[in-house]
């Protein structure tokens, strides 16, 4: 019988240890999302200025729709582009 | 009354003095509607992020005020009439944007008051050196 440490694989095992993705809003504590403040707002943006899908930041709904205000209202007044390339 | 805060561009054209000119109009016209100015920031001349009416840069300006919820709309009906503004943005304070802006208001002061003082402590260093 071939003890544990015997055993070897031609490749390493991935081991996918998943980190959980959290609200950072609800983290934080952050209660309100400025419009005015465009560099905060592009973390949640692609290179392309599209607003980023909740499955990927890992914000809560309640937060998300605050950001997809809050982007729209920046891209209004020309704080952020709505169309780009290469935006980082 | 309810507190509003409205961000407007104005054209890149206008001299310091004529931008000065048309924030004091707009401040005029809301404090003859019984407004109370709370808060007024100029951000200066920003580049857009994409041109409007063929003009790459605008002067920033925000207004922060209480007032009736009647005098909104005669405000903008100005915005929109007067041609030096390229746009304009009023937004209703809820509870939690009115404790942001307020501490905005705060850092914004003393980070004036920080920089005085840092203006006031170069010249007297200078000063000494002389």
């Amino acid at each position: 019988m071939a003890k544990q440490s015997e055993i070897r694989y031609l490749t390493p095992v991935s081991v996918d240890v998943k980190k959980k993705k959290y609200c950072r809003f609800k983290k934080n504590g952050i209660k309100y999302i400025d419009y005015k403040d465009p560099e905060f707002l592009k973390k949640f943006l692609n290179e392309q200025g599209k607003i980023l899908p909740r499955r990927i930041t890992g914000t809560s709904l309640k937060f998300q729709r605050r950001i997809a205000q809050a982007v729209k209202r920046a891209r209004h007044l020309a704080l952020l582009p709505y169309v780009t390339d290469l935006m980082k | 009354m309810n507190n509003y805060e409205t961000v407007f561009i104005l054209t890149p054209v206008l001299s310091d003095a004529q931008m000065k000119e048309a924030v004091e109009k707009f401040k005029t016209l809301l404090t003859d509607q019984g407004a109370e100015i709370i808060n007024e920031e100029s951000w200066g001349l920003r580049r857009l992020a994409y041109p409007i009416d063929k003009k790459s840069t605008g002067f920033y300006c925000m207004l922060e005020f209480s007032a009736d919820p009647s005098a909104i709309a005669g405000l903008e009906v100005n915005f929109r009439r007067d041609e030096r503004v390229l746009r304009f943005l009023t937004t209703k304070h809820d509870k939690f944007s009115f404790e942001y802006s307020e501490k905005r208001r705060r850092n914004r002061s003393t980070k004036q008051d920080a920089s005085a003082k840092a203006e006031e402590f170069a010249e007297t260093t200078k000063s000494k050196s002389k």
